[in-house]
């Protein structure tokens, strides 16, 4: 399997409330709010560590889930987010942005 | 507000964490309006570095709304540095600004750090007006100009308008002019007295007719039905409401690092200069904000207006000092939205007297 890199997208306003991560794009000024698990992928999106590593440790770890199936869930997360422009995804690790 | 945002804001408020932060970094200004409320003489702004602290602890308590506001805010040399440091820190940015000093170079640099929004105060369409009432020749132009620079750069822009009595038949205008440029408007018609207390401004404010027919005026009123219908009963659940977000998911902090619940509720809790931001947040001066509901309230709690009045307990604190007694202002804008001179409202001189007692056989004091 070929592992993607994600990373927060630097045009985003982002702060967690307990445990859910509340998410404003400057691109449409539309909300967000990730749950538990989404909130735990958001924040290790560091564009270095691959998704299933994410996975392994911050979601299969924490909310007792199989790796397979997670990481399918995680990736179509991660895909949908991408194309609401608030993360970025690549089948390499990902520079910060300016 | 959406569904979502309220949502969010309610749980902010529940766990007592500042999400809406309002930051005057400056209050010396540029423009001279008649209206403002500020001190523009006061000294003693904070340093890049006081900001850039105070900055990373509301990011720590919470913040992820904040204006950046004055005055006016260009006239701090390090303003793209302050941005620069929010964006950083993951805020949501939102400028507030006469826009005057703002070219195609600043507005790019603002749109290069991520600033989603700035609002811009425009008091009329006409030159003549707007500029009689910043007393800065050519500042509408210039304003407009700054409108476009910012708008082109992706940040949501915003016009800004107080009504005011000289003003309250330029709205139209206004309006037709935030079409032409692609913007939203936004109408307020608080005119707030000075922070130091001086109610001159308050002079300026419409009267209770063009109140009532801004109110229902459906070319701006959302939903006139709804602003305008008769109040809900007076019962314990809206008794038990707190009286506004201020101090619970709102915060303001003034150029001299004093901590205030909102920027129209200058009770300062506190000075960043002494304490730090955690420490004034979970204070007892905001602890006190927080407690009272409006069955506390001596006078508001007994007016039948009570469930639909936008009262603001800042308003009440510039106008006596005490922020549980009336603000007449909103008391004067409940009137014309429900047409209900209420007894408490009455005798507290906020509602004209009954013209004839015989008309309900019982006298009435106050007025």
């Amino acid at each position: 399997m070929n592992d993607i890199y994600i990373a927060r997208s630097s045009a985003v306003a982002a702060r967690a409330l307990e445990e859910e991560m509340v998410i404003m794009s400057m691109r449409d000024s539309t909300l967000f709010t990730l749950n538990g698990a989404g909130a735990e992928i958001w924040s290790a999106a560091d564009g270095r560590t691959p998704l299933g590593e994410i996975v392994r440790d911050n979601i299969c770890a924490k909310f007792e889930v199989e790796q397979d199936a997670a990481y399918a869930d995680a990736e179509a997360f991660c895909r949908a987010l991408t194309e609401h422009g608030i993360l970025r995804l690549s089948d390499q690790p990902i520079e910060p942005a300016g | 507000m959406g569904p979502l945002m309220k949502r969010i804001a309610a749980k902010a408020s529940a766990l007592k964490i500042p999400l809406n932060a309002h930051l005057d970094v400056t209050w010396k200004c540029n423009e001279r309006c008649i209206h403002c409320y500020v001190d523009h003489g006061a000294g003693g702004d904070m340093s890049t570095g006081e900001i850039k602290s105070l900055l990373d602890q509301l990011a720590a308590a919470g913040t992820l709304f904040l204006t950046i506001s004055g005055g006016e805010i260009m006239l701090r040399k390090d303003i793209f540095e302050i941005a620069a440091c929010a964006r950083s820190l993951r805020f949501d940015v939102k400028l507030k600004t006469n826009g005057i000093l703002i070219g195609e170079r600043e507005a790019a640099r603002f749109g290069c750090l991520g600033v989603r929004e700035a609002d811009i105060s425009i008091y009329s369409w006409r030159p003549e007006i707007h500029d009689a009432i910043t007393l800065t020749p050519g500042s509408l132009a210039r304003s407009i100009a700054a409108i476009l620079h910012l708008r082109s750069q992706g940040i949501r822009t915003k016009i800004r308008t107080p009504i005011m009595k000289d003003t309250a038949a330029d709205y139209p205008g206004i309006q037709a002019l935030a079409d032409e440029l692609g913007v939203m408007v936004r109408f307020d018609l608080t005119i707030a007295p000075r922070l130091d207390g001086d109610r001159t401004p308050l002079e300026l404010g419409v009267s209770s007719d063009a109140l009532k027919g801004i109110f229902r005026d459906r070319r701006i009123a959302v939903n006139v039905e709804e602003v305008c219908a008769a109040p809900p009963p007076l019962d314990a659940q809206v008794l038990s409401e707190q009286l506004c977000g201020a101090g619970h998911a709102g915060v303001y902090i003034t150029p001299q690092g004093d901590v205030a619940p909102c920027v129209q509720f200058p009770m300062v809790c506190g000075s960043l200069r002494r304490n730090t931001f955690a420490e004034i947040w979970r204070g007892p001066r905001f602890l006190r904000i927080r407690e009272m509901r409006l069955r506390d309230l001596p006078v508001c709690s007994t007016c039948s207006n009570a469930p639909i009045c936008s009262r603001c307990p800042g308003l009440a604190y510039l106008e006596s000092g005490d922020f549980r007694g009336i603000s007449s202002l909103d008391c004067k804008k409940s009137l014309a939205r429900t047409g209900i001179a209420t007894p408490p409202m009455r005798s507290h001189g906020a509602a004209p007297p009954l013209a004839a007692p015989d008309c309900t056989g019982v006298r009435h004091g106050g007025g």
